[in-house]
């Protein structure tokens, strides 16, 4: 047992920490299952073939998704041109969320369908993270989509794809190769569109000596700030410029030929020349000049010590245990990105297990893990504005840089209160079918402070109950 | 400046009453005789239509350019006069007042150093402080925090972002506070006060920040001489969140103890379809800005008079109207000062026209004023901080750009 760190008093338990540092939290019963073989029960995860994959009937593909938006808007504009003077604004508008960015073109007055698919893959989500055994795959997908983030508020595209864009470029890969995993990502029309590369034009290509338009760097600049290298990584503006050279042309299909809301490389586009990244040229015609570099890149050290960073800053704790970075980025290096293995290392090495919980659950976890403990759901509409109200929208970071990964930045005066506000609405749905006294033992049990079971004991209802252990350190640390 | 005492409340009594802020937080006191200035900047997301909030009536080319959605002077609804140039949407009503009392400025033809089209970069440039947009690991109010020198009175214990997730103007290594208002239903004052027991015991930082976020809500809910909660019956939709946003912040900023820099925002100002004229959807969200500015005003109290509000946004829209009766992504806009410490009954604006020939890329209205000229004016005049200050650590790299002179009053 150990001494909390900065004033948290709680215990470590590896059952509890196989499901709440490493999970999504225990269901009853997951804690029993658990307690012969934690490390066990995570690496049964990642030995379960397809086991981050996510398909549903109904959920559409990027393309179908980008199809569906246009046509709307294609629709609504020409609605709006007919009937330019409509009334009922005002009700249209209280009707739409409420907006992360005020960008109106995404959701404006009631564009119905693209917030439809939205919230079905929210759902979709959250099904996935109730059935999860442990929940160590779907916390790892969520991981990778917020280091690839996308933002659904920069437009209706963005918001209709952004649950595709986790399917088809992170969930396949989790297990699998990093390489895999970035190409996918650089390659999706969501990362294309959410970093304006299909804006951006070579200044010697066709298309840019005939319409004087150039280059946009975001999503280049990205790739090797905050997708690869990280920001210390060793590069420099003049890799950027170049890399963003590199990979012009690469943009979205809008033709009917089937390339259309799919990944099209337009040579039309496409800067000529041999350009340098990191001292090294590429000569490579195409579309295989990127795919060179983002190769190179995948298995560079300083990629290989940045994930690494990010993964135990994630899982283990804010000021990341130098060695423990330093044994995962070397399994990153030795095996060339494989991404089970470093997955694997993680759960395997004693240092990630050892220090006591200091993390806070971030809200999507913290909604996560109550309606895993109550076996309930919730609709699509009610997930996303809890979690709006908890600052964490589904896939609507405030930047590329995805949402803070620190308990620091969680752990702030109006976010705790509002933890409370939803511990209470969760309570109240779910006190007809749960009994925090028999839940305290299978949600927190070894681990449960005596203060924390003696509040639940003295609780003046079971609704009260619930939303103490809720609000309890025990559950909201990790 | 003397306060009114805060109500206690029962949420006081558990939180042991006292200072409205943990101890830690409680900043030095300004002397009995200093001003507590506060500044408060209200960002419009989205890209507010600067020529339809404030109009240049006088320009030839604005009828002539805005065919159906142009203001006019004369009419069923006509435009709010300032100086014969200009005139106000007729919605802005309070700001209309405001103007003819000497407490609110326009900045028109004005815009930030950013030149692309693209909301998410218009508002980190914004909002970072920095001349391109890429920059998104602190804000210029929280850095302007820190550049308050000492012998000024103290900006607050910490800078307030409204809702629920920092802005960005707000976010660096200065302490910061959020509050928002929630439409989920409250639990018990009782559950409270066992949940922050437990925190006591097991885990102060979550203690504390607790404590502190009930507090910045009761400071809210319970404020002495308002009507306790926030009042926006008969109101719905984007007018009740601006009004229950403003009613929030201007609350916190009054209070004893409280936060001094604040910024919140108001969202759906981007108007590509069906941005109407003196009626229709820009005239409704500017409509629920009134009323927030002037629930503001009566929410702060005697503290309007040390009060300065930047109302700003990330871009302007296009001079012409699109094929779906709105506009579409621009450059220069109109910015707004308002508060009991600004100078005002102006217009400051270096007119560029509305002529073919005079538009920023033959589009959008041509910035003439940097914001940052502003931002550095009232920054340096309202709080004290030096221009070498505000060059190199709140607005990097913008030395070539001067603070503007005589914004707030003498």
């Amino acid at each position: 047992m150990m001494a909390g760190l900065e004033g948290s008093m709680i215990h470590s338990d590896k059952s509890v920490h196989a499901l709440q540092r490493f999970g999504l939290g225990a269901r009853p019963g997951d804690l029993d299952r658990v307690q012969r073989d934690p490390v066990g029960a995570l690496q049964a995860e990642i030995n379960r073939p397809r086991v981050t994959l996510l398909s549903k009937p109904g959920l559409l593909s990027t393309s179908e998704a980008l199809k569906v938006a246009d046509e709307y808007q294609v629709e609504r504009r020409k609605r709006l041109a007919a009937e330019p003077n409509l009334a009922g604004d005002a009700a249209a508008m209280s009707a739409s969320p409420r907006r992360d960015k005020g960008i109106m073109d995404d959701q404006q007055s009631g564009t119905v369908s693209s917030r439809e698919i939205y919230l079905d893959e929210v759902v979709a989500r959250y099904e996935a993270a109730q059935k999860a055994e442990c929940g160590f795959a779907e916390r790892l997908v969520w991981f990778w989509s917020n280091h690839f983030a996308i933002s659904a508020a920069k437009g209706a595209r963005l918001l209709v794809t952004a649950g595709a864009f986790e399917r088809e470029a992170i969930r396949p890969h989790v297990f699998g190769r990093f390489a895999d995993m970035l190409l996918a990502v650089e390659q999706h029309p969501s990362m294309i569109m959410f970093l304006d590369n299909n804006i951006s034009i070579g200044p010697n290509s066709a298309a840019g000596s005939r319409r004087g338009r150039g280059l946009n760097e975001n999503l280049a600049r990205e790739i090797l700030e905050l997708h690869t290298l990280g920001v210390n990584g060793g590069y420099n503006q003049a890799d950027v410029l170049a890399l963003a050279k590199i990979i012009t042309g690469w943009t979205i299909g809008e033709k009917q030929d089937g390339s259309r809301g799919a990944f099209t490389f337009n040579p039309h586009r496409h800067e000529p020349g041999v350009h340098k990244v990191l001292a090294r040229s590429y000569a490579q015609a195409g579309v295989q000049q990127g795919q060179a570099v983002l190769a190179d890149l995948a298995r560079h050290p300083s990629t290989a010590r940045f994930i690494a960073t990010k993964l135990v800053r994630h899982f283990v704790g804010d000021e990341p245990p130098a060695d423990l970075v330093a044994h995962l980025a070397k399994t990153f290096e030795a095996t060339d990105g494989n991404l089970a293995k470093v997955s694997r290392a993680l759960i395997e090495a004693p240092a990630a297990w050892e220090p006591p919980p200091t993390k806070l659950r971030s809200p999507q976890e913290l909604l996560a893990a109550m309606l895993r403990a109550t076996n309930s759901s919730l609709e699509g509409p009610q997930l996303v504005r809890l979690l709006m109200t908890l600052g964490q929208r589904p896939w609507s970071p405030g930047g590329p840089d995805g949402f803070p990964d620190t308990a620091a930045y969680w752990t702030s005066a109006s976010g705790m209160r509002t933890r409370l506000d939803v511990a209470s609405v969760i309570a109240q749905r779910a006190e007809a079918n749960s009994d925090p006294a028999t839940l305290v033992d299978q949600i927190i049990g070894p681990i449960a402070s005596r203060e924390t079971r003696s509040a639940i004991a003295a609780a003046d209802s079971r609704a009260q109950g619930l939303a103490i252990l809720f609000a309890a350190p025990e559950f909201q640390r990790r | 400046m003397i306060y009114s005492p805060i109500s206690f409340s029962r949420r006081d009594v558990l939180l042991g009453g006292g200072a409205l802020f943990t101890s830690a937080f409680v900043p030095r006191l300004a002397s009995a005789e200093s001003r507590d200035p506060r500044l408060i900047v209200l960002i419009l997301r989205g890209g507010l239509d600067g020529l339809s909030a404030v109009a240049p009536i006088g320009d030839p080319g604005y009828a002539r350019q805005r065919q159906d959605i142009a203001l006019s002077a004369s009419g069923n609804s006509p435009a709010l006069q300032l100086d014969g140039f200009f005139a106000l949407h007729p919605k802005l009503k309070t700001l209309s007042s405001m103007y003819a009392a000497g407490e609110m400025t326009v900045v028109h033809a004005t815009a930030s150093p950013y030149r692309e089209r693209s909301h998410f970069d218009g508002q980190d440039v914004l909002e970072s402080g920095y001349e391109r947009p890429g920059r998104v690991d602190s804000g210029w109010l929280n850095r302007l925090f820190a550049a308050v020198p000492s012998g000024r009175p103290v900006p607050g214990p910490r800078v307030l972002g409204v809702g629920s997730s920092a802005p960005l103007i707000v976010r660096g290594p200065a302490p910061i506070i959020g509050w928002a208002p929630t439409t989920l239903r409250q639990p018990h004052d009782d559950l409270t006060a066992r949940v922050l027991d437990l925190y006591r015991h097991l885990d102060p930082p979550l203690g504390d920040a607790l404590t502190a976020g009930i507090k910045a809500a009761d400071v809210v809910e319970n404020a002495e001489g308002t009507m306790g909660k926030v009042q926006t019956e008969g109101m719905h939709g984007n007018d009740k969140s601006m009004v229950e946003m403003a009613t929030g912040a201007a609350r916190l900023l009054a209070s004893s103890g409280g936060p001094r820099l604040a910024s919140l925002s108001f969202n759906g100002w981007d108007t590509h379809a069906r941005e109407g004229g003196a009626e229709g959807r820009l005239a409704n969200l500017l409509g629920g800005l009134d009323q927030a500015i002037a629930s503001m005003k009566s929410n702060l109290g005697p503290a309007w008079s040390d009060t300065v509000i930047m109302i700003v946004t990330e871009f302007g829209r296009t001079v012409h109207v699109n094929g779906s009766y709105g506009t579409d992504h621009g450059t220069a806009t109109v910015a707004f000062l308002v508060g009991g410490a600004v100078a005002g009954k102006r217009v400051i604006a270096d007119w560029p026209g509305l002529g073919s020939a005079q538009l920023y890329e033959g589009r959008d209205l041509k910035p003439t004023i940097d914001l940052r000229s502003v931002f550095k004016g009232v920054a340096r005049d309202h709080l004290g901080v030096p221009e070498s200050a505000l060059s190199s650590s709140v607005f990097p790299g913008s030395d070539a750009i001067r603070p503007k002179r005589d914004l707030l009053k003498a």
